[in-house]
């Protein structure tokens, strides 16, 4: 079982949404799309739910064709970012309503009501409207709504945007736990490269309608196919700079240059631009291979016990994320080093030419 | 505190000025008609119900009351019947000339009924359905429909289109997520602009008189004949006058805490 997008793409009034995509989602997997506000996310998820047509391609479902089947018609299931309930119902009838439009007898309604609540700890409110819940509660009716129906495919489009942080916390652990066990396929779009890795499965990065890359979403991070998937899904975005293969010595900008081993040394000389994470970066010699870049700060900003340091080189401008409280003066010059064994090559269409060394170690 | 006090003075001397027309009328429907005429009295020094009797037992007068409410009912039904699907169409799609053809809905509002009197006249005699209920009713729908779109679409607007689809997604066909899941949503709305529908045909005189007669005369029409030959039946009058602001009264009343919305049109 398996939902297949073949050269789908949708365009409104000659402005194109989503570019031809082609995307394979199998059965009980958990799919993540990862992408900046306007990305596609949105507007893809809508295709595979039906309520868009697509302006070319074919969607299948299980081979079979269901381009332009009636959404109703469709075992599908979509959560969204705003709380959607039907504010005159109660809970269980909010909960009940697609079993009922199904036809399922009372009694075997009323038992998957009560054991869908149960799992999403709505038991007391039931008899309750559901703009009497507060917002974490509204969410989770939406979800066991979407859940009791036994949908092949469940979307959720930034389910949990809209809560707050520790119901975040709270339902991000939940939700795979929940829909693990239901064998369909998921698919979640979120904005947030952290939240693409706690749930794990499957990551599509989109960007400007189109998916650059696909693949398991541990090595989606680890192996971004194109810088921008590795801005996309960085969390701050990754830094760059541009760098030049000169034989055995990488040259970082104009002054910083670093020896060009493992998987580096084999790469044709030329132009590349270097990328690397804010997590990589130190403000002292942590590794004995870490070059030193000299660096102006922007701003610091302080989360508890960590730092982001905004820094200009040159012409750009990186972030870093540092250990340990530094309240540093903004326009002070700055030293931060870099073990290049945390940089990754892209060439000069932006294709990845090499991965970082300790991204091939894990 | 003297702001508060001089505030509250000028409240009441308002409330007053309001009311004195309304009190007055009240008053005079007590009274008798000689005292109406022959002296200055602020409540009524011969209180006497004659007059809401005259009314009440006389067809002539109470069918007056019936035909106006059958067919301000029956304009209510047929404006709010057919704004819902046109209204939900303007919030929900857009199509070719949609905003023209919404804001041309309420130029209808802009030009006095008068000019249609003619045209209506002319055109339901020869159809036969000149002096009949469903006359006035379907002339009242060219004011009122174009009012009950703009104020319902204006409460389905504030209904978030992720509902809908949410319904199609959990399989509602539409009439059925229309009826079950939307109605309901915007059942002030609905309220509002039956309000609205049904006050605007009570009060409207002009076109109801020239489209009756006999069988579905409305009060307002039967209020003029109260000069006769023996004089004007002042108690009388002022009963009927009575009788015929309590519905719009009452009906505010239901709609009391929505009525702000609906003059701005469903859109706060």
């Amino acid at each position: 079982m398996a939902l297949e997008l073949r050269g789908v793409s949708r365009s409104v009034g000659g402005k194109v949404h989503i570019h031809p995509t082609d995307l394979t989602l199998q059965k009980g997997t958990m799919n993540v799309l990862l992408g900046p506000t306007s990305a596609g996310k949105t507007s893809l998820m809508r295709l595979m739910a039906g309520l868009d047509v697509p302006s070319s391609g074919r969607i299948f479902w299980d081979g079979q064709d269901v381009t332009g089947m009636r959404v109703q018609d469709r075992r599908v299931a979509m959560v969204y970012q705003q709380f959607i309930n039907y504010p005159a119902m109660s809970v269980y009838d909010n909960i009940a309503s697609p079993l009922r439009l199904m036809g399922r007898p009372q009694g075997e309604i009323h038992r998957a009501v009560q054991e869908t609540a149960e799992m999403l700890k709505l038991t007391p409110m039931l008899s309750r409207k559901p703009l009497e819940l507060s917002g974490g509660q509204q969410q989770r009716c939406a979800l066991a709504r979407a859940l009791v129906k036994g949908a092949g495919l469940v979307l959720l489009d930034e389910p949990l945007a809209n809560l707050d942080y520790k119901l975040r916390e709270e339902l991000r652990i939940e939700i795979p736990r929940i829909f693990e066990a239901s064998g369909a396929i998921f698919v979640y779009a979120t904005t947030e490269p952290e939240e693409a890795l706690l749930l794990g499965g499957q990551t599509a990065c989109l960007w400007e309608g189109r998916v650059t890359q696909f693949g398991p979403t541990p090595r989606v991070y680890r192996a971004p196919a194109d810088a921008t998937t590795a801005r996309v899904f960085s969390d701050p975005p990754m830094n760059f700079v541009s760098c030049f293969k000169d034989g055995h010595r990488l040259n970082f900008g104009d002054t910083v240059n670093a020896p060009a081993e493992g998987a580096f040394a084999d790469l044709p000389d030329g132009r590349y631009l270097a990328g690397f994470r804010a997590n990589h970066v130190e403000l002292n010699k942590h590794s004995g291979q870490a070059v030193e870049f000299r660096c102006t700060l922007g701003v610091t900003e302080i989360t508890g016990s960590e730092t982001f340091v905004h820094l200009h080189h040159g012409p750009d401008k990186w972030v870093g994320l540092v250990h340990g409280v530094h309240d540093l003066a903004p326009g002070s010059a700055v030293s931060i080093w870099l073990d290049p064994a945390h940089v990754y090559l892209f060439d000069s269409a932006g294709r990845l030419a090499a991965p970082a060394a300790y991204a091939q170690a894990a | 505190m003297m702001r508060v006090k001089s505030s509250a003075i000028v409240m009441t001397i308002y409330l007053l000025f309001l009311l004195v027309p309304i009190y007055w009328l009240v008053n005079m429907s007590f009274k008798t008609n000689a005292e109406i005429t022959g002296a200055f009295t602020l409540f009524p020094h011969e209180l006497t119900l004659r007059n809401y009797a005259v009314i009440l037992t006389d067809p002539s007068w109470y069918m007056g009351y019936v035909n106006s409410l059958i067919y301000v009912v029956m304009n209510t039904v047929i404006s709010i019947t057919v704004a819902l699907p046109a209204a939900y169409a303007f919030s929900r799609y857009s199509f070719m000339g949609d905003k023209h053809l919404f804001f041309w809905l309420l130029t209808n509002r802009m030009s006095p009924p008068a000019v249609f009197a003619l045209p209506f006249f002319q055109l339901y005699s020869s159809v036969g359905l000149f002096d009949t209920h469903i006359a006035v009713a379907l002339a009242h729908c060219l004011f009122n429909v174009p009012l009950a779109v703009w104020i319902l679409e204006g409460f389905m607007r504030g209904v978030p289109k992720e509902i809908d689809e949410t319904a199609y997604i959990d399989g509602y066909g539409f009439g059925r997520f229309f009826i079950k899941i939307f109605m309901p949503l915007i059942a002030s709305g609905i309220g509002v602009a039956a309000f609205f529908c049904f006050m605007f045909s009570w009060v409207e005189l002009l076109l109801s008189r020239t489209l009756t007669s006999v069988n579905a005369k409305p009060i307002a029409a039967t209020m003029t004949r109260t000069v006769s030959a023996s004089g004007m039946d002042w108690g009388v009058l002022a009963a009927a006058g009575v009788l015929t602001i309590i519905p719009g009264a009452l009906v505010i009343y239901f709609v009391r805490n929505y009525i702000a919305k609906g003059f701005a049109l469903g859109r706060v």
